[in-house]
């Protein structure tokens, strides 16, 4: 494993990067990080993703492996004697896959609605934002992790959209505390790990970053 | 070992993929047929989050999500693996499955269209299974080789289903001409024992599509 040559083609503020950056930290793997521009993208994201064209993309020993939770998959068979990512047992994996695959079915799209909608549309979303957030707290009950006593592939999932939460409370003009006062608390407890503060980007830069954006797309 | 239930919808591709994976794993299972009009206690106990079929149940414990119920059933029944065993294989394996999910959509934009709008679906359902065929499946006979694997099965729709669909709105985007490979790919996954006998009968699956396009087409 010493002569791994693994680079990650990342945008910073990418929730799905940061879920792959959190895996790699997890497992302690060494590897560049390479900052890609998406309005022209270079020839190596678009040789190494041609389908999508999309980051992140993991470079592992020069292949290439894309979409963030198969990624995930892939650092947690690839580095498997470290701090596994999905727990052992058959069942308990299809519910930590389950809920992975909610958090992309919802938590993004709904997100995104939030700071490119408005009116009804944005209102919409918020509320459907809030309640998925509800049933991922009931999902974690009284785990520390939804992974359990540990940072599992559900967390890996899910905690990098905390680092947009305030630009959605802002954009949409919301408090998610007030609502899912249980979730906040959790995303905390999960930046209290260094893996998690040192892969996640301070959510005030995201902001600005989403400004950004919304100017860049009219909607400001 | 615990009985194992499947609760489906008799007309969706997504049923059949979970029957298609039990039946070439050689699990025993119930088969219970759902009413999605009018939804079972235990459908809704089972699947609280989605409300929808399928539904895998492994002793009292519940699997919801099609994709999620195959990597379990490849899981829990490892005798005639379904998935590579290397992780980077596995990796691509996985990547072409979620590359599906696209093409559902482009599916089910093909089902619900109607004059421009199925024109604009049918287009896009050609491109995104060009890059399928060139890219995923290149000349390989079945995505898993020599013989069907998860992502085979994950695709079934392109067979039997999408050709029903086809010849209910009158516009072909699977064929020879277009899709050479493809095409040939579906029509040897339909020759499949396994997925042969474990379709609905083509009249069936016409007069009900028919009737359902009707229905989308009144509201």
């Amino acid at each position: 494993m010493a002569s791994d040559q693994v680079t990650l083609l990342d945008l910073w503020a990418s929730p799905f990067g940061m879920r792959v950056r959190l895996a790699l930290a997890e497992k302690g793997v060494k590897y560049e990080y390479s900052e890609q521009d998406l309005v022209n993208k270079s020839a190596l994201l678009l040789q190494m993703n041609p389908v999508h064209k999309k980051i992140p993309v993991l470079v592992h020993n020069g292949k290439p492996v894309c979409e963030s939770l198969i990624i995930v998959q892939y650092i947690d068979e690839a580095w498997k004697d470290k701090a596994p990512l999905l727990p052992s047992d058959p069942y308990q994996r299809a519910q930590s896959r389950f809920w992975a695959d909610f958090v992309d079915k919802k938590i993004y799209d709904l997100g995104r609605k939030i700071w490119t909608e408005k009116g009804e549309d944005q209102e919409a979303a918020k509320k459907g934002f809030i309640d998925s957030l509800k049933l991922l707290e009931g999902e974690l009950g009284d785990k520390p992790y939804f992974g359990g006593e540990t940072i599992g592939y559900v967390d890996i999932a899910l905690v990098p959209f905390y680092t947009w939460f305030y630009a959605y409370e802002t954009t949409g003009n919301f408090n998610i505390e007030a609502e899912c006062p249980k979730m906040i608390a959790y995303c905390k407890r999960c930046l209290q790990k260094e893996t998690v503060s040192k892969s996640l980007e301070d959510p005030k830069k995201v902001y600005d970053f989403v400004v950004m954006l919304r100017k860049k797309f009219g909607l400001e | 070992m615990a009985e194992v239930k499947l609760y489906g919808f008799w007309p969706s591709p997504f049923s059949h993929r979970i029957i298609w994976a039990l039946k070439l794993k050689g699990v025993e299972y119930e088969y219970i047929e759902e009413d999605l009009s009018n939804k079972s206690e235990s459908l809704l106990k089972y699947n609280p989050v989605y409300k929808k079929t399928p539904v895998l149940v492994h002793g009292d414990k519940p699997i919801a999500e099609s994709l999620v119920i195959l990597e379990y059933i490849e899981e829990t029944w490892p005798e005639n693996p379904l998935l590579p065993k290397d992780p980077y294989e596995r990796a691509m394996a996985r990547f072409w499955i979620q590359y599906g999910v696209d093409t559902v959509a482009a599916l089910r934009a093909f089902y619900h269209g109607s004059g421009e709008e199925l024109e604009k679906a049918a287009k896009e359902l050609l491109e995104g299974l060009k890059i399928l065929e060139e890219q995923g499946l290149g000349d390989k006979k079945f995505f898993g080789g020599e013989s069907m694997n998860l992502v085979d099965i994950s695709y079934g729709a392109l067979g039997y289903w999408l050709a029903a669909v086809e010849e209910a709105k009158g516009v072909k985007v699977l064929e020879p001409s277009t899709l050479p490979r493809l095409h040939a790919w579906a029509k040897n996954l339909d020759e499949l024992p396994v997925v042969k006998e474990n379709i609905p009968a083509s009249d069936k699956m016409m007069a009900y599509l028919t009737a359902a396009m009707n229905r989308l087409a009144k509201n």
